[in-house]
């Protein structure tokens, strides 16, 4: 392990020299963590997580964290972050798709506790029949609990998301936890070129009590709320503290926004911003939504990308300004349910034009061919279908 | 830190409430305290919720009464009677989720020997029975497998007294409960020497009957933890509402519980016990 020297965080992030490497995700995400300065990782397995958290805990034997170990299953995994972090920790786990939901109940909890943790989420199928395929569904459990989600497209995203992430969820004005999404096997398993900056260099360590809510050490006074829970007070106090508390949560979910803007160039891309028909995409299908408009292009079609990053808080103005003249909103997605679509649509006026599809899931690829179906509808192109058997 | 957190700023004694200000003068921080001497110093809990004639309630005065170090003792609880009074307390509390505690403890107590190496923090995990052997069994088992260093300490009241008196896995056999209404099918689960199998390296069963004996296990528990390994106290706390015992009967109920099942268990590993032979020998040199 070369000897790391800690840097000022904007320096890591946005202007340090930055060398090309072929990696799966699964690497670039524990490269990311490499160079986060992580005291504990927790980890338990499951497939396409396993990776991640098999290569963190080599990086701590080489040194570069403080703790790691196997946890007993993921709701033990979790509520140990939640007390490593409160112990003043800068902590970091992963799961996938049944481990998630496992673990659920204290991850929800963790913006309530105002624990900064990061959390990969390598997506796979949940529910029956069983599948180890990258499904996201997952993804929309996440949405209502108040924590940053972010959605990385490939390997570079997920390195860039996942460093940038123990910064902002560690602002003193967000202080929630941060998930880095991305589908399992299509980025995890799979190479891409990553811009990485030097292995030498690492973030400054976590400083627990610049905090809205200080740590529980015995170094500081604990928060009160911590410990004397409203619950015992009057039925009145109760739902006053939870709701004033909620909404502060909710509130620095949404001031993590400036920060998205800071270090990932904001929380939306925008390829061919004059287009008739866009693609509204997060993840993987944001690389097949960069395929068909790179296809449509080709065909003369005048077709544009929305790569959606920032999940929640979910950027309802950026998107609403840039399909305010949209002819049609394609939204490809990697799950039954569309929880991407319902969000566009929930985000701008003209929500009849949102083509809920093409969707695919218990895992499957997303062809290219199935989004410019919806292209050809959109235009009111009739395409003969070739079927070769 | 610890003492330095709970002082109070040169300037600000007149400023803050009564109460507060009694805890340092007159309270436990910074000083041996006898359990004897309950009533005549400031307690760390006073006011709390709980029913009129709780033995838990009266255990977890105990219990704080005997922290060896309160200044540096962070309590970890989850849902059920005994986080009523122990969030009360003049010592960091942390109430997670449900069942959670013993998963929590390991991160915290990980977390402050990453960050304090050279400085005890005592952690200590006080939950029911419910919290601790059902839902949170698996935490539970592998946190002791683990060998992570705290204390783990079971108020047992032998039902889910806050949730309105269902059945737990420490009822015993043929109870009639709430979600058993033919009885409890099977027997008390055998919490001590689970914890024996499990590598705790200290383990005590008691009956709440005498204050300085749960005063030197709670003690020995703490110190323990501190320096080898987890421990764990089984400890009988009745529910008089549920298993509807007359205040005035609560300490007789466990009384006769101490010669039924409950007499006072207490088991080490040889070097825990060379340790408190050296440091009950000479209680002057070797202060915990």
């Amino acid at each position: 392990m070369p000897e790391q020297r800690v840097v000022d965080a904007d320096y890591l992030l946005l202007e340090a020299p930055r060398e090309r490497k072929f990696i799966t995700g699964a690497q670039a995400m524990a490269e990311a963590v490499k160079r986060a300065n992580v005291d504990i990782a927790i980890a338990y397995p499951i497939t396409p997580q396993s990776e991640v958290m098999h290569l963190v805990g080599d990086i701590w034997a080489q040194g570069y964290l403080k703790d790691y170990y196997r946890a007993e299953e993921e709701y033990g995994a979790m509520s140990a972050i939640a007390g490593a972090v409160r112990g003043g920790a800068r902590a970091f786990s992963a799961t996938s798709g049944p481990g998630l939901l496992r673990g659920l109940e204290a991850i929800a909890s963790w913006p309530g506790h105002r624990i900064p943790a990061v959390l990969g989420v390598l997506t796979r199928v949940v529910n029956a029949p069983l599948s180890i395929q990258p499904d996201n569904v997952e993804i929309s459990y996440l949405l209502n609990c108040g924590m940053v989600v972010l959605h990385a497209e490939n390997q570079q995203d997920v390195f860039d998301f996942t460093l940038a992430s123990f910064i902002i969820s560690e602002k003193v004005d967000v202080y929630i936890p941060i998930a880095v999404c991305t589908e399992g096997f299509f980025v995890t398993h799979a190479k891409g070129y990553v811009n990485m900056t030097p292995e030498d260099m690492k973030l400054p360590p976590r400083d627990p009590y610049k905090a809205p809510v200080p740590p529980t050490d015995c170094e500081i006074p604990p928060a009160r709320i911590q410990r004397d829970a409203p619950v015992q007070k009057s039925n009145f106090m109760s739902y006053l503290i939870h709701a004033v508390w909620q909404q502060e949560i909710w509130a620095s979910n949404r001031r993590a926004m400036k920060y998205i803007y800071k270090y990932l160039g904001g929380p939306i891309e925008v390829v061919n911003p004059d287009a008739e028909v866009f693609v509204v995409a997060s993840g993987c299908a944001a690389a097949q939504g960069r395929e068909a408009v790179r296809y449509a292009q080709l065909e003369g079609l005048n077709v544009g990308l929305v790569k959606v990053k920032s999940i929640c808080p979910f950027p309802v103005n950026e998107v609403r300004q840039v399909l305010s003249k949209a002819k049609a909103i394609i939204v490809p997605e990697h799950n039954i349910v569309g929880w991407l679509a319902k969000e566009v649509k929930a985000a701008i006026p003209n929500s009849d034009a949102v083509i809920g599809g093409p969707r695919v899931y218990g895992g499957m690829t997303l062809p290219v061919e199935l989004i410019m179906e919806k292209v050809y509808d959109a235009f009111g192109i009739k395409k003969e279908k070739k079927v070769v058997v | 830190m610890g003492l330095e957190y709970v002082r109070i700023s040169p300037g600000f004694e007149k400023y803050m409430p009564k109460d507060y200000v009694d805890l340092v003068q007159y309270g436990q921080f910074g000083k041996e305290i006898d359990v004897q001497q309950l009533g005549q110093f400031k307690e760390l809990v006073e006011e709390h919720p709980m029913c009129a004639g709780c033995f838990m309630a009266y255990f977890v005065r105990v219990f704080y009464a005997s922290l060896p170090k309160p200044e540096d003792t962070i309590v970890i609880g989850t849902a059920g009677c005994a986080r009523l009074a122990l969030s009360q307390a003049a010592v960091p509390f942390i109430y997670g989720n449900y069942g959670d505690t013993n998963a929590v403890a390991s991160g915290l107590k990980r977390a402050l020997s990453i960050r304090f190496p050279d400085k005890e923090k005592d952690v200590v995990v006080i939950a029911g029975d419910g919290g601790l052997i059902d839902i949170g069994f698996g935490m539970t088992m592998h946190s002791w497998f683990r060998r992570e260093k705290f204390t783990t300490i079971m108020v047992d009241n032998e039902v889910y007294g806050n949730t309105g008196g269902q059945e737990s896995g420490m009822s015993p056999r043929g109870v009639q409960l709430k979600m058993a209404p033919k009885g409890k099918q099977f027997d008390k689960i055998n919490a001590v020497e689970l914890a024996k199998v499990a590598g705790c390296v200290y383990v005590a069963k008691l009956a709440p009957t005498n204050p300085k004996r749960i005063a030197k296990t709670v003690r020995r528990a703490i110190l323990a933890a501190r320096h080898f390994g987890p421990t764990f106290i089984h400890a009988y706390t009745s529910c008089n509402i549920e298993y509807s015992i007359p205040t005035e009967k609560v300490l007789e109920d466990a009384r006769k519980r101490e010669k039924q099942d409950f007499g006072f268990y207490e088991w080490m590993t040889d070097e825990v016990k060379e340790f408190f032979e050296e440091l009950e020998r000479k209680p002057e040199e070797v202060k915990a």
